[in-house]
C-alpha cells in the first residue's frame, strides 16, 4: 500500500472515469448522459497531467539555475483534448435541444417508446399493403 | 481477333440486339434463328478446320489464374451440341411461345440467348476459375426464364432453383476450387490431373466430394430438388436448358474435374468416387421409381433427366476408359433423346392442352406424328437399338462390368426397365387405350414444333449409325 | 515544383480550408461546387502522392519544418496512399451525386453548413490517413467524428437525432479510450511519433501499462469501426442519415477506422505482439465470425433497404476483422482488398438507394417494387452492387472473398472458410429479396417516376462499373494490397 499516496492522482482518474462511465450508462436523461461523458473525458485529462509531473521537477519555464523541468508536452496535448471535449459536449447539447424540440422530451426511455411506436407505424402499413396486393 | 471469342459472342450479340426490336416479333425471332444458325455454322467450321486456336485469355482477375478459353474434345462436343440445338429450339420456341400466347417474349429470347452464350463459355473453359465464373452466371441467366410466368408458383420455384444451385456452388464448389488452387498452385485443366502425388487420400476424397456436391446442376441426390421445380418454365426452356444446357453443364463440370483436375487414374482409386458412384446408382433407381409415379408429363421427364444424369456421374466416377467414354457419349445421346421428349410434351400441350399422363388416353390417333416421335425418342432414351442411346449405355455397362461393380450393373439394368415402364406408358395409353370421355377433335401442333422434334429424332438415329466416330472422338479424352 | 513537396498536407488543407469558405460565401450552389472542387483536387493530390510513393518509397513530411520526433510528422507509405485514394475518390463521387439529393433532403437553411461539415469530415478522414503521430490521429479522428454526428443528425427523419446522439455517446467513449491508451503509451515511451514508438515499444512488451494501453486503443478503435458487438450505433445512424452521408460514411469512415486498427496493431505494435503474444487474433476471428453470421441473419429480416445494407456493413466489417485476425500475409492482403472492394460496393448501393429516395421518397422494400420499369439504371446498379456483395465471380467482391478463403486454408482453418462462404449464402438471400422486388414485382400503379438526373446516375454508374472492372482486372488493387501488407507484416521498419 506504500504506493497508494504516490498514485493518488491515478486513483482519482479511475474514480472519475468510472463515475462518468456509470452516469452515461445508468442515467436516462440525455443531459445527465452528456455530463457523465464530460466527466469521463475529464478523467483522461488528469491522467495526462499527472504523467507530466517529474519528481522534483520545476514549472517548465526557462529559468537560470534550474535543470529539471516537468514535461510540458502533455499539458499542450491536453489543451487540444479539452477543445475536442468541449466541442463534443457542444454538439451533444445542440442535439439535445433539437431532440427536445421535435420529441418534446429528453428522457431516453420515452424517446425509445416514441421511436418504437413510429417504427411500428411504419411496418403494419407494409403488412397491410402486402395483404392488399395478395387479395388483388 | 481470336475466332474462339465468337462462340460466346454471337449469342451475346443476339441478346443485345433483341431488345431493340421488341416491337417487331418477326424480326426478333428472325434474328434469334439467324444467330443460332450462324453460331452452329461457326462452331462447325471452327472445329472441323485444323487451325483452331489453342487458347484465348480473356482477362486475369487473379495473378496466375486467368479467364481462359481452351477447347478440348469434351468441350468441343458440348459446344457443338448446344450450338446445334439452339436454332432448333428457337424454331420450336417461336411456335410454342406464339401458340401459347406467352407474355414478355422479348425478355424470354434475350435470356435464352444469354444462357447459350454462357454455356458456350462453359464448354470452352480452360481452367476451373473460368468454369466456376460461367457456372454461376448460368444460374443467374436462367433464373428469369424459370420465373418467366411471374406467378407465385414460378417465384417459389425460382427461389428453390437459386437457393439450391447458388448455396451449393458457393459453399462447396468455390471452396473446392480455392482449395485446389492452394494445393496445386494452378487450376488449369491438364490431361492427367494437376494434383501433386504428395496429397493424402483424405484430402483428395474430401475434395472430390466437395466438387460433386458443389455441382448441384448435375442433380445428384440429395441436391436434385431444383430440377422438378424448374419445370414451371416454358417448355423450350425445360427442353434446351433443363434437359441439355444447364444439367449438362453440371455433368460436364464433373467430367472436367475428374478427367483434367484429378485425372481418371487417380479417381479410380478413391473411395469417395466409389461412394459417389453408388450414390449415383441409388439416385438413378430412385429417380426412375419416382418418375413412374408422376402423372404430370414434364415432372416425369424431369425425374427421368435426374436418373439419366446419374448414369453420367456413375460412369465418370468409375473412371475406366470405357465408362468415361460412355459418360461423355451419354451427355450427347441423352440430349437428343430428352429434348425430343420435351418437344413432344410441349406439342401435346399445344395441341390438346393436356399436361397429365392419365389424360392422354386415346389421343394417339388424332396427333399420331407427335406421339410417334415421342415413342422413338423414348426408345432412344431407354437405350434400345436402332437409336443412339444404346451406345452410351453399352459403354457404361461395360465399365461397371470391367470394374466388377456388379451391383451397379444391376442398377443400370433395373433403371432401364423402369425407363421402359414410365416412358412407354405414354404412347401405349395414347395409341391403345380408348378415350375415357368423348373428346373434342385435336389438331396436331404447329408445323414448326413438329419439324424441330423430327430433326432431333433423326439425330438419334444418325448417331446410332456412327458409333465408331463417337467412340474415337471421346477416346481422345484418355482415362483408365 | 515546390508545391509537390507539400502534397501530404495539401490533401488535408484543401477540404479544411474550403469549409470556412463555404460559410463565408453562403450560397447553396456555390458551396456544393466548392466542396466538389476541393475534394476533386484532394483526390488529384492523392493520385500524385501514390505515384510519388511508388517511385520514391515512403514520404516523410515535417509539419511546420519541425523535425520529428519533436515536430509532427506526416508519413505516407503505400497503405496511406491507398486509403487516401479511397477516401478522396469516393468523396468526390459522392459529392458529384450530392447536389440534387441534398437539395431535396436537407432544408434550405442548412445546406451551406451541411457542406461545410462534410468538408470537415473529409479533412478528418484524410488526416487520419497521413498522420505519423498518434496524438494527431486522435485529433483528426475527433474532427471527422464530430462532423459525422452533425451530418447524421441532419437526416429528414427525426429519429436521425436520436441515432446521432447515440453515436455521439458511443463514439466519444471510443475516442476517450483511444486517448487514454495513447496516454499510457506516452507514459512509458515519451514519444508520440509512430516510428519512434515502433522503435521503443518492443523492449516494453512485457510492461503492464503498455499492455493496458494496447487494450484501451483496440477497444476504442473497435467502437469506431463497429466491430461486433460494438456496432450498435451503426444501423440507426446509417438508416436515418441523409443518403449522401450514409454513402460517404459506409464507404469511407469505417474503412478509415480499420486503417487505424492496422496501423496500431501492425506498425506501432508488431504482428508478433498484437496477434500472437496478446490473444487478439482469436478475439478478432471470433468476433468477426459472429458478426458475419449474426449481422447477415438480421439483415435478411429488414424491410428498410438502408438498414438492411447497414447490417450487411456490420457483417462485411466482420469479414475484414476475421481476415486481420488470421495474422498472415494473405489474410492482410484480403483485408485490404476487402476494404477497397467493400467501399466500391457499398458506395454503389447506397448511392443507388439515394437515387431511389430522391425519386420515391423512401428506401423501403415495398417502394422498390418494379423499380426496373421506372429507373432501369438505378436498378441495374443495385443489382451489380448486390452481386458484388455476394461475391459472384467477375465482380470485385469475389476477389476479396477468394483471397480470404485462401488465407484461411493456408492456415488449415477450414471451418472459417465455411463461415465466410455461409456469409455469402446469407448475402444471396438478403440481396435476392431486393432483386426479386425490383425486377420481378409489378410496380404500384400510383407511382409514375423517371430515372434520376444525370449527375446522380454518373457517379453511381462509375461505382457499379468499378465493381466489375476491379473484378476482372486486379493488377492495381491486388498489387497495392500485396505490397502494403508486405510492409505491414515486416512491421514499422520501412
Amino acid at each position: 500500500m506504500s504506493h497508494f499516496p504516490g498514485l493518488f492522482n491515478y486513483w482519482i482518474v479511475i474514480f472519475l472515469m468510472m463515475a462518468g462511465f456509470y452516469v452515461v450508462i445508468s442515467q436516462g436523461n440525455l443531459v445527465k448522459k452528456i455530463i457523465g461523458l464530460s466527466l469521463f473525458q475529464a478523467s483522461a485529462f488528469i491522467l495526462y497531467i499527472s504523467e507530466a509531473n517529474v519528481d522534483g521537477g520545476h514549472v517548465p519555464i526557462l529559468e537560470e539555475g534550474i535543470t529539471l523541468y516537468s514535461n510540458p508536452l502533455p499539458h499542450v496535448l491536453i489543451l487540444t483534448a479539452i477543445v475536442v471535449s468541449v466541442s463534443t459536449t457542444a454538439v451533444g447539447l445542440a442535439l439535445i435541444v433539437r431532440i427536445k424540440e421535435t420529441y418534446g422530451t429528453v428522457e431516453e426511455d420515452e424517446l425509445q417508446e416514441i421511436d418504437n411506436a413510429q417504427d411500428e407505424a411504419d411496418t403494419p402499413d407494409q403488412k397491410q399493403q402486402i395483404a392488399e396486393e395478395k387479395e388483388i | 481477333m481470336n475466332p474462339l471469342i465468337w462462340l460466346p459472342l454471337t449469342p451475346l450479340l443476339v441478346a443485345l440486339t433483341l431488345p431493340l426490336c421488341s416491337r417487331w416479333p418477326n424480326l426478333r425471332e428472325g434474328i434469334t434463328l439467324l444467330g443460332g444458325l450462324g453460331l452452329f455454322l461457326l462452331s462447325l467450321t471452327q472445329y472441323l478446320s485444323a487451325e483452331i486456336p489453342s487458347e484465348l485469355i480473356l482477362a486475369t482477375p487473379l495473378p496466375g489464374y486467368p479467364l481462359l478459353f481452351r477447347p478440348e474434345p469434351l468441350g468441343i462436343a458440348f459446344s457443338l451440341l448446344v450450338s446445334f440445338l439452339w436454332p432448333i429450339t428457337s424454331l420450336y420456341a417461336v411456335g410454342y411461345m406464339r401458340g401459347h400466347k406467352e407474355k414478355n417474349q422479348t425478355r424470354f429470347y434475350v435470356f435464352f440467348a444469354l444462357s447459350i452464350a454462357v454455356t458456350q463459355a462453359i464448354a470452352l473453359s480452360g481452367n476451373m476459375l473460368t468454369l466456376f465464373l460461367f457456372y454461376e452466371l448460368l444460374t443467374l441467366m436462367t433464373y428469369p426464364l424459370v420465373t418467366h410466368s411471374g406467378s407465385e408458383e414460378a417465384k417459389k420455384a425460382g427461389r428453390t432453383y437459386l437457393g439450391i444451385l447458388m448455396s451449393t456452388s458457393i459453399m462447396f464448389l468455390l471452396l473446392a476450387t480455392v482449395w485446389s488452387a492452394q494445393l496445386a498452385g494452378t487450376l488449369e485443366f491438364t490431361p492427367g490431373g494437376i494434383f501433386p502425388d504428395t496429397l493424402t487420400s483424405l484430402t483428395l476424397n474430401t475434395l472430390l466430394l466437395l466438387f460433386v456436391f458443389g455441382t448441384a446442376k448435375a442433380a445428384l441426390m440429395p441436391f436434385h430438388g431444383w430440377l422438378p421445380q424448374a419445370m414451371v418454365a416454358p417448355v423450350p426452356v425445360s427442353a434446351l436448358l433443363h434437359a441439355v444446357a444447364v444439367v449438362k453443364a453440371g455433368v460436364f463440370t464433373l467430367l472436367k474435374v475428374v478427367i483434367y483436375l484429378f485425372g481418371s487414374d487417380l479417381v479410380a482409386g478413391l473411395s469417395a468416387a466409389e461412394f459417389v458412384a453408388y450414390l449415383a446408382g441409388f439416385t438413378l433407381v430412385t429417380a426412375s421409381l419416382i418418375a413412374l409415379r408422376k402423372d404430370n408429363i414434364k415432372a416425369r421427364l424431369a425425374y427421368s433427366t435426374i436418373g439419366q444424369l446419374s448414369y453420367i456421374i456413375l460412369g465418370t466416377m468409375i473412371a475406366t476408359h470405357s465408362s468415361v467414354v460412355g459418360s461423355s457419349m451419354h451427355m450427347v445421346t441423352h440430349a437428343f433423346g430428352k429434348i425430343t421428349l420435351f418437344f413432344c410434351a410441349g406439342a401435346i400441350l399445344l395441341a390438346t392442352h393436356k399436361t397429365k399422363v392419365s389424360e392422354l388416353d386415346g389421343c394417339g390417333k388424332q396427333i399420331p406424328v407427335t406421339i410417334g416421335l415421342f415413342t422413338l425418342a423414348a426408345l432412344s432414351t431407354i437405350g434400345l437399338p436402332p437409336f443412339a442411346g444404346m451406345w452410351s449405355k453399352w459403354w457404361l455397362l461395360q465399365g461397371t462390368v470391367e470394374t466388377e461393380h456388379y451391383l451397379l450393373t444391376a442398377a443400370l439394368l433395373l433403371s432401364s426397365i423402369l425407363n421402359l415402364a414410365y416412358l412407354m406408358e405414354i404412347p401405349l395409353r395414347a395409341f391403345l387405350k380408348p378415350a375415357q370421355t368423348a373428346t373434342p377433335v385435336y389438331q396436331e401442333a404447329p408445323l414448326l414444333n413438329r419439324t424441330a422434334a423430327t430433326v432431333t429424332t433423326a439425330l438419334c438415329i444418325i448417331l446410332f449409325l456412327l458409333p465408331e466416330q463417337l467412340f474415337q472422338h471421346f477416346s481422345m479424352l484418355g482415362g483408365g | 515544383m515546390s508545391l509537390s513537396l507539400h502534397l501530404p498536407v495539401l490533401v488535408i488543407l484543401l477540404p479544411l480550408m474550403a469549409s470556412p469558405l463555404c460559410i463565408l460565401i453562403d450560397r447553396a450552389r456555390a458551396s456544393w461546387l466548392i466542396t466538389l472542387i476541393a475534394s476533386l483536387l484532394s483526390f488529384y493530390c492523392s493520385v500524385l502522392l501514390l505515384q510519388q510513393v511508388q517511385i520514391t518509397g515512403t514520404i516523410s513530411y515535417e509539419l511546420g519544418g519541425w523535425q520529428p520526433p519533436w515536430g509532427i510528422e506526416y508519413r505516407i507509405d503505400l497503405l496511406s496512399a491507398f486509403m487516401l485514394i479511397l477516401v478522396t475518390g469516393l468523396a468526390t463521387l459522392v459529392l458529384l451525386f450530392a447536389r440534387y439529393s441534398v437539395e431535396q433532403e436537407i432544408s434550405k437553411l442548412r445546406i451551406v453548413p451541411f457542406y461545410a461539415t462534410l468538408l470537415l469530415a473529409i479533412a478528418g478522414l484524410t488526416g487520419i490517413c497521413v498522420s505519423g503521430d498518434v496524438f494527431n490521429v486522435f485529433v483528426f479522428l475527433e474532427i471527422s467524428s464530430i462532423a459525422s454526428y452533425t451530418l447524421i443528425s441532419m437526416g429528414r427523419d427525426r429519429r436521425a437525432l436520436n441515432a446521432a446522439f447515440k453515436y455521439l455517446v458511443m463514439g466519444t467513449i471510443g475516442a476517450t479510450f483511444i486517448l487514454i491508451g495513447i496516454g499510457f503509451l506516452y507514459m512509458h515511451t515519451g514519444t508520440l511519433n509512430m516510428q519512434d514508438l515502433a522503435g521503443r515499444l518492443p523492449a516494453l512488451y512485457d510492461n503492464r501499462t503498455i499492455r493496458a494501453g494496447f487494450a484501451f486503443i483496440t477497444v476504442g478503435i473497435g467502437l469506431k469501426l463497429a466491430l461486433f458487438p460494438l456496432h450498435l450505433w451503426l444501423p440507426n445512424a446509417y438508416t436515418y442519415a441523409p443518403s449522401v452521408v450514409s454513402a460517404l460514411l459506409a464507404a469511407t469512415a469505417t474503412k478509415v477506422a480499420v486503417y487505424m486498427l492496422l496501423r496500431f496493431l501492425l506498425n506501432i505494435f508488431s504482428l508478433d505482439f498484437s496477434l500472437d503474444a496478446m490473444p487478439l487474433d482469436l478475439i478478432l476471428i471470433a468476433l468477426g465470425s459472429t458478426a458475419i453470421i449474426s449481422a447477415s441473419l438480421v439483415a435478411i429480416f429488414q424491410v428498410n433497404l438502408k438498414r438492411l445494407l447497414a447490417y450487411s456493413s456490420v457483417a462485411q466489417l466482420g469479414y475484414i476483422a476475421l481476415a486481420i485476425g488470421l495474422a498472415n500475409h494473405s489474410g492482410l492482403t484480403a483485408a485490404m482488398l476487402h476494404i477497397f472492394n467493400h467501399a466500391l460496393m457499398k458506395g454503389a448501393l447506397f448511392l443507388s438507394l439515394g437515387a431511389m429516395v430522391y425519386k420515391l421518397g423512401d428506401a423501403e422494400l415495398h417502394s422498390s417494387q418494379g423499380l426496373i420499369r421506372h429507373m432501369p439504371l438505378t436498378s441495374v446498379s443495385i443489382l451489380v452492387g448486390g452481386l458484388s456483395l455476394i461475391g459472384i465471380p467477375g465482380t470485385a467482391g469475389f476477389i476479396s472473398k477468394w483471397y480470404m478463403i485462401q488465407a484461411t486454408l493456408e492456415l488449415g482453418l477450414w471451418p472459417l472458410a465455411l463461415i465466410i462462404l455461409a456469409g455469402s449464402v446469407l448475402a444471396v438471400i438478403y440481396i435476392w429479396k431486393i432483386v426479386e422486388s425490383i425486377f420481378f414485382q409489378s410496380p404500384p400503379s400510383t407511382v409514375a417516376v423517371h430515372e434520376a438526373p444525370v449527375s446522380m446516375i454518373v457517379p453511381m454508374a462509375i461505382l457499379a462499373a468499378a465493381n466489375i472492372y476491379f473484378g476482372l482486372n486486379t493488377h492495381l488493387t491486388v498489387d497495392l494490397a500485396d505490397s502494403a501488407s508486405t510492409l505491414l507484416v515486416m512491421g514499422g521498419g520501412q
